[in-house]
């Protein structure tokens, strides 16, 4: 048991860290050319140089382009326009069309992003040449912003995602590890044999509890060598304090994993409950989805995730270097869950049915 | 008095478990709750080792109330429950070592106590528990609850699923631990162990039917008792059930158990009407009652 503990977890992260991305690459491009001038293929060239898009086919007709990206063969059509250069040449505007394959929302909104930026560029030179054709001196001026992305430079989705994931691995092993350890107990039988014994409720919960504390640390240490080798995620910040940190995260885990023990009588029950807290609290931890963009009553919602904020304090302390009193919100919160949470689950806990 | 059981009553949902049981047990005494599957006997078990509040009524072990002083009482019993209840990854040893170490004891203290027992299952202790054989199994648990030495002794059907030598020795060994002290109370469903306890409590639905020692137990049986035999088991069940002067017709082993309403039975009689069903080779002698009978008796 204790290696399938320790090996799945990480194969997870190593798996989960290099396929979750939310880079859309290898977009199926393809284009209607109704022009054909040198514009128009200089916009086709840019599309071709950009390592997001697979320029896949051109159509000679709407026709053929909408019962392609029906099959599914293609993502995007971007259609030219005839008379693009002539009206871009002469009147200076003009209007290209373009369709998204949107069945996958969030990826047909990057494409978006990322056609506009294509475009944008393009109209840039365009409009240069134009100057230069029509001899006017007075360019003018646009405003260009540059962005420059803190913490991490390169919008490096592993650096982002590594410490999340490794918050999520320690989270759900501990937390169905603890969850489901006692109520084995029930099944089993031991427990009965245990409550006429005179150990005292704390001893018995401590004793219960301690391995799965370890066994947390032992993750957590093992994910975040994995992360360094491996990833090579920066960590600015204390390793002290991340542990410090995760030490009293794992008191809320495992008090909980204790409270939903205290009201289930098989293993099976108390998997599911876990899974459904797991589940709830994973997706609404702001790993997956910015907290921001959701609705007003769910983000007060996350206020009770206790992954929220390990995922937070993970991502300031190893990215950014935040300091004890940086982390200090999170913290207090995360300790005040884990006395409410260790409360109830001693408070439930009864020897005597 | 050792246990001491007043007006104990539980139910759980609908079903009632305990109606209104009182008895007494004696220091140093042998008792057993005699009764069959689902008469109560476990739940009257968890009610005296604190592990479940009765509805009404009272009940002390060692002279400590079940509820008030439950923690006294966890620490001057023994009890082993009807399921093999230790830790199955832990060897033998390791077991035991563990339920010394719950009642700040250690096994050298208290190993007098179990030493007859546990030089049995010695050879096998570096062994887990979850591979030892049925028999070892429960001198394992016997020991576990003997371990701290405790005054009253709670055995919930500690030879079910166990073979017939390793029973026996098993009733030997809780003659021994009487003899030193310990109070016993032990619940089985199986009629001949009964006559080895000192005292007994027929049990049945949550009532008690009788209390009394094996012996004026089966004096209480009210009539003559007779052992039938013939060539044909079925029909002869069948036939006897169908006797008009039938009072009670049980199976016992190769014979039927036959009781007769009338007082001056005629044996004669019965042969010529088992005759008259084809049935040869009858046998009809008196015997003697077994506890069995008077519980079949009791429980009509």
């Amino acid at each position: 048991m204790l290696p399938i503990i320790f090996v799945l977890p990480l194969l997870q992260l190593v798996i989960l860290s290099n396929a979750a991305t939310f880079e859309v690459k290898n977009i199926k491009f393809s284009y209607l050319d109704n022009d054909r001038t040198s514009f128009s293929r200089a916009l086709i060239d840019k599309f071709e140089a950009s390592e997001y898009f697979n320029v896949l086919a051109h159509f000679n007709s709407e026709k053929e382009a909408s019962a392609a990206m029906l099959k599914g063969n293609i993502d995007v059509i971007l259609e030219i326009p005839q008379y693009f250069e002539r009206d871009l040449l002469k009147e200076k505007k003009t209007n290209l069309s373009v369709t998204i394959n949107a069945i996958d929302g969030a990826a047909a909104g990057v494409e978006n992003v990322y056609i506009n930026q294509i475009v944008q560029s393009f109209n840039k030179n365009a409009t240069s040449e134009l100057a230069m054709i029509n001899g006017v001196t007075a360019i003018p001026k646009t405003i260009d912003s540059i962005p420059s992305f803190w913490y991490n430079e390169t919008l490096n989705y592993k650096t982002y995602m590594v410490p999340g994931i490794l918050v999520l691995l320690v989270t759900m092993i501990t937390l169905f590890l603890s969850g489901m350890n006692i109520v084995r107990e029930k099944e089993i039988g031991t427990l009965e044999q245990i409550n006429v014994t005179p150990i005292k409720k704390y001893q018995f919960i401590i004793g219960k509890l301690f391995p799965f504390w370890i066994i947390g640390f032992g993750l957590l240490t093992i994910g975040l060598i994995l992360g360094k080798v491996i990833f090579d995620v920066p960590m600015v910040g204390s390793i002290l304090l991340i542990y410090f940190y995760t030490g009293i995260f794992l008191l809320v885990i495992l008090g909980m994993g204790f409270f939903i023990s205290n009201f289930t009588e098989t293993q099976q029950q108390a998997m599911f409950i876990a899974w459904f807290f797991v589940v709830i609290f994973i997706l609404m931890s702001g790993l997956f989805t910015p907290i921001e963009s959701m609705p007003m009553w769910a983000q007060q919602l996350t206020e009770l995730n206790p992954i929220k904020y390990f995922v937070e304090v993970m991502r300031m302390v190893m990215l950014k270097g935040s300091s004890l009193s940086d982390i200090l919100p999170q913290l207090l919160k995360t300790l005040a869950y884990a006395i409410v949470m260790n409360g109830l689950a001693v408070w439930s806990y009864r020897k005597t049915s | 008095m050792s246990i001491s059981v007043q007006h104990i009553s539980k139910s759980f949902d609908k079903v009632t478990a305990l109606k209104d049981i009182s008895f007494k047990v004696k220091e140093g005494e042998l008792f057993g709750l005699i009764g069959p599957d689902g008469a109560g006997k476990t739940t009257l078990f968890r009610v005296l080792t604190t592990l479940l509040f009765a509805d009404e009524g009272t009940a002390t072990v060692a002279d400590f109330d079940v509820v008030e002083d439950y923690k006294s009482i966890r620490n001057s019993v023994g009890y082993m429950p009807g399921k093999f209840s230790l830790y199955q990854d832990l060897t033998v040893e390791e077991n035991l070592t563990f339920f010394a170490t719950i009642f700040g004891t250690t096994i050298e203290e208290n190993y007098d106590l179990i030493k007859e027992i546990y030089v049995q299952i010695e050879p096998f202790k570096d062994r887990r528990a979850g591979d030892l054989s049925g028999g070892m199994k429960q001198k394992l648990a016997l020991s576990c609850a003997l371990i701290h030495k405790p005054k009253v002794l709670f055995l919930d059907e500690p030879t079910t699923g166990v073979d017939p030598v390793s029973r026996k020795e098993f009733w030997e060994m809780l003659k021994r631990l009487q003899k030193k002290g310990i109070t016993i109370l032990v619940s089985t469903p199986y009629m001949d162990e009964a006559a080895l306890c000192d005292r007994i409590a027929l049990i049945q639905d949550g009532e008690i039917l009788e209390i009394d020692t094996p012996n004026d137990i089966i004096k209480t049986f009210p009539k003559k008792l007779y052992n039938i035999s013939a060539n044909n088991m079925y029909q002869l069940i069948k036939n006897l059930n169908a006797y008009k002067h039938q009072y009670s017709v049980y199976p016992f082993g190769e014979f039927v158990h036959y009781t007769d309403q009338r007082n001056d039975f005629k044996k004669e009689e019965l042969i010529n009407y088992l005759k008259e069903n084809n049935l040869k080779n009858i046998t009809i002698t008196e015997t003697a009652p077994t506890i069995e009978d008077v519980f079949m008796e009791l429980a009509k």
